[in-house]
């Protein structure tokens, strides 16, 4: 009897520590949710304040989005931004992580490593008059499609920031492809650059995905470079117009910066859905013969 | 079509590691011609330098006759299946038997017809829109070989192409390999470490150790008449007896025992010289009474048909491999004698052949 009243005993203490371990997690949750309810909430609130409200459900701070100039371009904006950051980053970091990967020379890994902390400086605050200086110097003298309020300025200056760790992730895809393949290939008469089409590109594929996404992400939330190397607000990102949402007296304007931060989020979510249901982020290619 | 010749051939690595160390190799045209040797002894890097993977680092490679020393792969004309097949895992069957062709620009229908055509041949019409991982290692490995026939080239480098294989699908895919070969008529080097493989599939075979080759000559001339012991002991599927002996007159003292020196090696020893005698459990005559080296059966080994009978002679052991219905007791008394012909003498002090 002893024995099962133990039993019981252990059981029941077993169960209590699992409730609480849930009731911990829930908190924690609640913790983190409350903020993306309050952004689900607030734009369909007609005076929004800080605290997450049952809404009234009115859509007129869309239609105040709707009305601002600028609200639609920064948005569109930040998409070329993105893709264009984008595909600098995933087109160089691909050959040169090829060429890192495949070609052997002196001192390769710390030239990796000194790449990758430098990187984390030249976009970083540190750098920025620095950077500055360097476009508009370059905008005055070589063209002003490189200088100030150049679009591809701001691209390839993210792309720059970006291409050091990004070379670093996809080194370890490369470096998961045989060199059999590429061998093979070779024989048959392939070039390096149409091996790395035909027959690297595609198995590294969900390595290229995931740096896509990464710069998509990065250069969607980054404020600081289109900030100062971009002055026509006709060229500015959503992440820079977000700025010009306060009131005259310099208050945020909840309202509306709630809705606009709302549809701001959309596309990251859609594109993460999309990429996720793609090639569902997997860090090694699933390479099997 | 062509031949390929190697002439002072040298590959040294980075590291220092000497593969191939100043060979000379003529390889006929359409000849079936297998590099055998133990890993490491530089076959792999041979055939890779055949191919233009490998840069030599001294001498020159000639196919067709043309020196192809500094010329890429893709210009060398030739076709490698890897060890690993090498398969696309992201193109199914057809593309990756139409890929070479791609390469050369063919249109996509055309490629694709010529890919059917082999993969028929190949017996791959059910699979061609799979991909490779769906395959077994025998499909995969017919695959790898379509796509080195679709790009017609003069000559074949097959690296270990059957050892990814269980043994059984092994002995079909041999058979395969040499009837497609046979067919095609192109010449065609193979790398193996499987001396069985080499004997049953070559015309002839070139036995490498440490980057030079010990010995070329027919499947039979190697397994018959092995230039030296490293190929002695390389070659067969049971270890060759080698026994240490010296030469009186005639006759060879050997293993508390001896034997008559075999007639192409009169007056080529000196008496009181040290030989090494080899010969071939295959070529022993086990017998109760009679000629030969007395002994007593110490270890039975069953090796289907036959069984292999270790005997205790003096202090040596010696092998011999009798039918199965004439197997002796552990423990009888018995006499070894060589087939007459098979007994082969080698010098002790290099391990080459004085004659046989």
């Amino acid at each position: 009897m002893t024995i099962s009243d133990d039993d019981a005993r252990r059981a029941a203490w077993r169960m209590a520590a699992r409730i609480g371990f849930y009731a911990l997690t829930c908190l924690i949750a609640v913790f983190f949710a409350l903020p993306l309810l309050w952004l689900v909430t607030a734009p369909f609130d007609a005076s929004p304040t800080y605290a997450v409200d049952v809404p009234e459900a009115t859509l007129d701070n869309f239609a105040e989005i709707n009305a601002n100039p600028y609200a639609w371009g920064s948005m569109f904006n930040s998409i070329v931004l993105s893709i264009g950051t984008a595909l600098f980053v995933v087109v160089g970091a691909a050959l040169a992580a090829y060429a890192l990967s495949r070609v052997r020379m002196p001192g390769r890994d710390a030239l990796l490593y000194v790449l990758l902390l430098l990187s984390s400086v030249v976009t970083g605050t540190a750098a920025m008059v620095p950077l500055f200086l360097l476009v508009s110097e370059i905008g005055d003298s070589v063209h002003p499609a490189l200088g100030i309020d150049s679009s591809f300025a701001v691209m390839l200056v993210m792309a720059g920031g970006l291409l050091p760790a990004g070379i670093f992730m996809l080194k370890d895809f490369v470096d998961t492809v045989p060199r059999s393949y590429e061998e093979s290939a070779r024989v048959f008469g392939a070039s390096p650059l149409r091996i790395l089409k035909d027959i690297v590109a595609p198995l590294i594929a969900p390595g290229l995905a995931t740096i896509a996404v990464w710069t998509v992400v990065n250069v969607w939330g980054n404020f600081l470079v289109p900030f100062i190397l971009l002055r026509d607000p006709g060229k500015q990102p959503a992440a820079v117009l977000m700025r010009t949402l306060y009131t005259e007296s310099g208050q945020p304007n909840l309202a509306l910066l709630s809705t606009f931060s709302l549809l701001y989020s959309l596309p990251v979510i859609a594109m993460y859905l999309y990429v996720s249901r793609k090639y569902g982020f997997r860090f090694h290619g699933g390479i099997k013969s | 079509m062509a031949g390929i010749s190697a002439r002072k051939l040298d590959k040294v690595y980075p590291g220092g590691v000497h593969a191939v160390d100043r060979l000379d190799l003529d390889i006929d045209d359409g000849e079936f011609f297998a590099l055998l040797g133990p890993s490491g002894c530089g076959k792999t890097t041979l055939l890779r330098t055949i191919a233009g993977l490998e840069q030599a680092t001294g001498g020159s490679v000639l196919i067709g006759g043309r020196d192809v020393t500094n010329v890429t792969p893709a210009r060398r004309d030739v076709a490698m299946v890897f060890q690993d097949y090498a398969l696309f895992p992201h193109m199914t069957v057809i593309d990756n038997i139409s890929y070479p062709l791609r390469i050369k620009r063919q249109a996509r229908v055309a490629r694709h017809a010529r890919a059917t055509e082999i993969g028929v041949q190949l017996g791959l019409a059910d699979l061609m829109d799979r991909r490779p991982a769906a395959l077994s290692g025998g499909q995969q490995q017919r695959v790898a070989l379509a796509r080195a026939v679709a790009c017609h080239p003069s000559l074949f480098l097959f690296d270990e192409p059957l050892s990814n294989l269980d043994a059984r699908l092994r002995l079909e895919a041999r058979t395969f390999l040499k009837r497609l070969q046979r067919e095609l008529g192109v010449t065609t080097v193979f790398v193996t470490h499987d001396q069985a493989e080499a004997l049953a599939l070559a015309d002839r075979i070139a036995v490498m150790e440490a980057g030079r080759i010990r010995q070329l000559g027919t499947p039979r001339e190697v397994f018959g008449r092995p230039a030296n012991t490293f190929v002695a002991n390389f070659i067969g599927s049971t270890p060759m007896n080698l026994l240490d002996g010296v030469v009186r007159g005639s006759t060879v003292d050997v293993a508390g025992g001896s034997l008559p020196v075999p007639a192409g090696a009169e007056g080529l020893v000196t008496d009181g010289e040290k030989v090494i005698v080899g010969v071939r459990p295959e070529y022993v005559r086990l017998s109760r009474s009679g000629e030969g080296l007395a002994g007593e059966v110490s270890i039975l080994e069953h090796l289907g048909t036959t069984t292999l009978v270790t005997v205790d002679c003096g202090d040596e052991l010696v092998g011999a491999t009798v039918p199965e219905e004439d197997e002796p007791e552990p423990g009888a008394a018995v006499r070894l004698a060589p087939v007459p012909g098979r007994l082969l003498l080698y010098r002790a002090e290099d391990g080459e052949l004085i004659g046989a």
